[in-house]
């Protein structure tokens, strides 16, 4: 009590049946454990990032936290309200964003969804003006109001779609995917656009993704969740120094060389007069470049960023190591 | 108060959705008319041999035929209401968006269908209807009363369709596809509803049992009541205890379905 938590998860997992058929008649059932035990907390206006491989429990966590699953076991609070005995209360205060799903109406106009949200979350006139004004203005959605949602580009339904989460001023926003499939410039729009959300109104945003820049340019605060657990919770600069991440180093050589010595990095594949270089995300790549380029002829460059799969993979791989390094500007790692 | 206004938000998007695809509409009503002229000629043939089937005399066999052509579309009798969409939202589990909303799934899916259904009633189904008056003779009534009980039933066989449509939706929550149940929907539809053959024909044992049935709501009923052949607070009766005890199967299903909404993955 007296904390500021917003999100309140302990210890809440879910276990699902499945049946499966093995055979002519024959059914087989067998528990899948799709969340087990997680805890966290969430304050109001944190901007956090949770992430973890396809089939995590990362969708499951959230449609506990919408209410639309009920936890096999374990407590649940969203702004004090539990969630799946009042999905319908709690949905007043929440804002959904699904990046491959869609809550507009796909044969009409984007407007015609804003007057239905606008009656659906019974949105007093005036604030319902209000938001729409400011949203319409932020996202860039004057033009597209009058155009039928199913005519509209992939960025453009998408802002549309941020948009319909956030007329009725929800408290959190869950969102998932929001920039899959988006091109850079469309990308940018949205993610400027959340952070000046949160820093604006304090919007409490939980958001999923596969993509580390979202997280990078987003979030202050990660939590990377494997098989159902919580194995990591805390600053993004500590999940990379525990998964030992890598960056990697494309260098075109003028023509084909023996793998380049240059420690710590390591060349991890030769092809022609191209070389890849992975080297630890920490080393800085302009030391690392300077160095290369003072004994090898250089044509062309790229430095890649580690992505955030190959950083959680190496991270779940080597359980020994990240064990060593908790520290508490770390994060903690929980496994 | 407010959950009036909304659901008839919803319900206006519905036909508003509808209207958008005009060509589609106009086909519709040259489909259904030639069907109609085909059927009348069809059942014309057949009264002449069998005078009185039914309890109709030709001019009423002539009126069922027309009002099945008007009603076709409005009561999406061989599918292709709301419950295509929705079945199609549960198979991709997009079905998810829809229970984040601080609204009754039930409730909204019905409030949609019935704006469809006004629109396909007057976008798809009066031209028809019209046109059989016009150039056939037909056994409509004069006074204002039968045609006010004759709208009341339109309504309840729209809502009674719907219920009937939501369970075979909600099926996919099990089934996982939708395929199979719509075209068993479909065939049941065109059949039971009396599409091919008014209901009053069908003989013996048989006939009894399918005039009963729940898709009697929808095409037999606002027929026999526009033709004067039953009376009309036994129709609103049968009608509105088939809509109740459906709507209410489709409740009991629902809430059993959302539990294991989970299953159609992300």
């Amino acid at each position: 009590m007296g904390d500021e938590a917003f999100i309140e998860v302990d210890g809440v997992e879910k276990v699902f049946d499945v049946r499966r058929r093995t055979g002519f008649l024959k059914r087989e059932r067998r528990r899948v454990q799709a969340v087990d035990s997680i805890s966290f907390r969430v304050a109001r206006g944190e901007m956090v990032g949770y992430i973890g491989p396809n089939g995590a429990g990362k969708s499951t966590t959230i449609k506990m936290l919408t209410g639309i699953l009920t936890p096999s076991g374990g407590r649940l609070r969203v702004a004090g309200i539990d969630p799946s005995r009042e999905r319908t209360r709690l949905a007043h205060r929440i804002g959904v964003v699904f990046g491959q799903r869609t809550t507009l109406w796909w044969d009409l106009p984007l407007i015609d969804s804003y007057r239905l949200m606008h009656r659906m979350y019974r949105i007093p006139d005036a604030r319902y003006r209000e938001n729409l004004d400011r949203l319409v203005e932020l996202l860039g959605l004057e033009d597209l109001l009058e155009v039928p949602v199913r005519q509209l580009s992939l960025g453009q339904r998408m802002r549309g779609d941020v948009a319909a989460a956030l007329l009725h001023d929800p408290e959190v926003l869950y969102l998932d995917e929001p920039t899959i499939g988006l091109d850079v410039m469309s990308k940018a729009r949205v993610r400027a656009f959340l952070r000046e959300l949160n820093a604006e109104r304090g919007t409490t945003v939980l958001l999923t993704t596969h993509d580390l820049q979202d997280i990078e340019q987003l979030c202050s605060r990660v939590m990377v969740i494997d098989h159902g657990r919580l194995v990591y919770d805390g600053a993004l600069a500590g999940l990379h120094e525990v998964g030992e991440s890598e960056r990697m180093l494309v260098v075109d050589l003028e023509r084909e060389l023996p793998p380049i010595e240059a420690a710590p990095a390591r060349v991890v594949k030769v092809e022609g007069p191209r070389q890849w270089l992975a080297f630890p995300a920490s080393e800085s790549a302009a030391a690392l470049v300077a160095r290369v380029a003072a004994d090898h002829p250089l044509v062309d460059l790229s430095v890649r960023e580690p992505d955030i799969e190959a950083v959680i993979a190496r991270m779940l791989h080597s359980p020994a190591e990240s064990a060593q390094v908790p520290r508490e500007d770390v994060g903690r790692v929980i496994s | 108060m407010g959950a009036g206004r909304l659901y008839l938000a919803v319900a206006v998007g519905g036909f508003r959705r509808y209207a958008t695809y005009r060509l589609a509409t106009a086909a519709g009503v040259f489909t259904n008319t030639v069907f109609g002229v085909i059927l009348v000629f069809t059942y014309l043939a057949l009264w002449e041999e069998r005078p009185g089937l039914g309890g109709y005399d030709q001019a009423q066999a002539v009126t069922y035929v027309w009002l099945g052509q008007c009603l076709f579309a409005t009561l999406a009798i061989q599918g292709g209401g709301a419950e295509k969409e929705l079945m199609e939202r549960i198979r991709t589990g997009e079905v998810a968006v829809d229970l984040y909303r601080p609204v009754d799934l039930q409730l909204w899916w019905l409030a949609g269908d019935l704006g469809r259904a006004a629109f396909q009633l007057l976008g798809r189904g009066v031209v028809p209807f019209l046109f059989g008056a016009v150039f056939f003779p037909m056994t409509l009534p004069t006074d204002v009363g039968r045609w006010a009980a004759f709208t009341v039933t339109l309504v309840l066989a729209a809502v009674v369709s719907f219920a009937i449509r939501y369970l075979v939706a909600l099926s996919v929550f099990w089934l996982l596809d939708g395929t199979g149940v719509n075209q068993a929907l479909m065939i049941a539809g065109v059949f039971f509803s009396g599409m091919l053959l008014p209901l009053n024909a069908f003989p013996g044992a048989f006939g009894e049992v399918v005039r009963v049935l729940p898709w009697a709501a929808q095409l037999q009923m606002p027929a026999d009541v526009l033709m004067g052949e039953t009376g009309v607070s036994g129709a609103l009766a049968f009608q509105a205890g088939w809509a109740v005890v459906l709507l209410a199967a489709g409740r009991a299903l629902q809430s059993a379905a959302t539990r294991r909404v989970v299953v159609q993955g992300g």
